[in-house]
């Protein structure tokens, strides 16, 4: 049985994911924690909502800021918020969602090839696409681009150097 | 909390050889042969000190006496550290950072990859992250030490002076410590002795490639787990605890 209560508990629940699911990752502007996959879960409990958060890198500079952003933005929305960080399981790049993936490309970001297992290996080769031109022929530069989950790329077509959001 | 002692030093240990490392590479930022290996390095450094910042947050948190992650990185002298000597060892060339990177590295994954599946679950948890950071260590730093190695005369001889220099120090990764000994028999850790056939498959496949011999070590270079340091970590700490220690107590 379906309880006015349960409804508007359930209702409030999409009120304070609403709020928290909008907030932009600082790093990555483009994209938002819930398509970056780094919220999991919001919860309210007599009027506190309770937002897990999941760190991308375990040195991730944004996760504070992160946090701190989310706490707010549910304050704005009226709910007492408490945020909690959890590790397991642990981020994978898999839960970017398909418009996530898309709005990184738009950014000039080639989002993580997935199910290439080969992916971490030594000396195991990845092949992404430009972001630009969707050119195959790119070459890596560097492992690490300007923060720890990017790589830098170079397209051979088009010349143009782009990050790529590596698979985690 | 008695039972928890040991699980409090092995955290403390594993944070310390994360912490150091990640100074050591933080040290390169500004100094970096190119740009790209200017911001390689502070990276894999931020993975390290992230890493043994969960570390100790949960020694101080076994604990339960107040204490912090901070006050296990900024308020313990250099016989209260516990890292492997080769951490602390000074950068030296391009050569020796990434060769040291490739030894830690390569011993850690399969370690983190065990802890992971092992009976500590809030160890566990920080274990599954840090084995995807440090899978792009290992590659990163095996692909320098193939280039280097395979790359001039003069790259390849640093390269070789590098192995010479830093292989002795290779032996202490794989000490076991009596509170380690315990965390083995629970579970929570591997044996180290267990984890070697597959550090020793990544370094030789590295070496192959870098055109490199693993050397014969006739004198094992060890202490810093029971606290015995070169006097390079003193210079390091006395850097990286400048602040706490001119103005006990600061915060931001
Ligand atoms: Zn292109």
């Amino acid at each position: 049985m379906v309880t006015a209560l349960d409804i508007n508990t359930s209702r409030e629940r999409a009120r304070a994911w609403a709020a928290a699911s909008v907030v932009p990752d600082p790093e990555v502007p483009c994209v938002n924690v819930e398509e970056l996959g780094i919220l999991r879960s919001v919860d309210v409990v007599d009027g506190v909502a309770i937002a897990k958060v999941t760190p991308t890198y375990s040195g991730c500079p944004a996760v504070l800021a992160i946090e701190l952003a989310i706490e707010a933005a549910l304050l704005d929305a009226g709910f007492e918020a408490r945020i909690e960080r959890v590790f397991s399981p642990a981020w994978t790049t898999d839960w970017i969602t398909p418009r996530g993936r898309e709005k990184l490309k738009a950014y000039g970001i080639a989002p993580p090839v997935d199910g290439t297992s080969s992916r971490m290996e030594l000396f195991g080769e990845t092949r992404v696409s430009c972001p630009r031109c969707d050119s195959q022929q790119t070459e890596k530069l560097s492992e690490f681009g300007s923060t720890a989950c990017k790589a830098q790329f170079r397209c051979l077509d088009c010349g143009e150097p782009f990050d790529y959001f590596k698979c985690l | 909390m008695a039972s928890n002692s040991e699980l409090i030093d092995v955290l403390v240990t594993l944070g310390d050889d994360h912490l150091i490392l990640g100074h050591r590479l933080s040290q390169w930022c500004g100094h970096a042969p190119m740009l790209e290996e200017d911001l390689s390095m502070p990276n894999m450094a931020l993975d390290l000190i992230g890493q043994a910042r969960n570390l100790y947050s949960y020694a101080a948190d076994l604990e339960g006496r107040g204490r912090t992650e901070d006050d296990f990185a900024y308020l313990r002298s250099d016989r209260e550290y516990r890292n492997c000597l080769m951490v602390e060892r000074p950068n030296g060339d391009f050569a020796h950072t990434m060769l040291r990177q490739l030894y830690f590295a390569a011993f850690m994954k399969p370690f983190w990859e065990r802890v992971a599946a092992g009976s500590d679950d809030r160890l566990a948890s920080y274990a599954a992250k840090a084995v995807k950071e440090v899978s792009y260590h290992v590659r990163h730093a095996g692909e320098w030490v193939v280039r280097l190695g395979d790359g001039t005369e003069h790259s390849a001889a640093r390269m070789r002076e590098a192995v010479d220099a830093l292989h002795p120090y290779t032996d202490e990764l794989f000490t076991v410590t009596q509170p380690m000994r315990k965390a083995i028999e629970k579970g929570i850790i591997p044996d180290p002795k267990d984890i070697k056939d597959d550090w020793m498959v990544t370094i030789n496949l590295v070496f192959n490639q870098a055109f490199l011999a693993v050397p014969e070590v006739a004198f094992p270079q060890q202490g810093g787990r029971e606290g015995l340091h070169t006097e390079s970590l003193g210079h390091l700490l006395s850097e990286l605890q400048y602040m706490q220690r001119a103005y006990p107590g600061l915060s931001w």
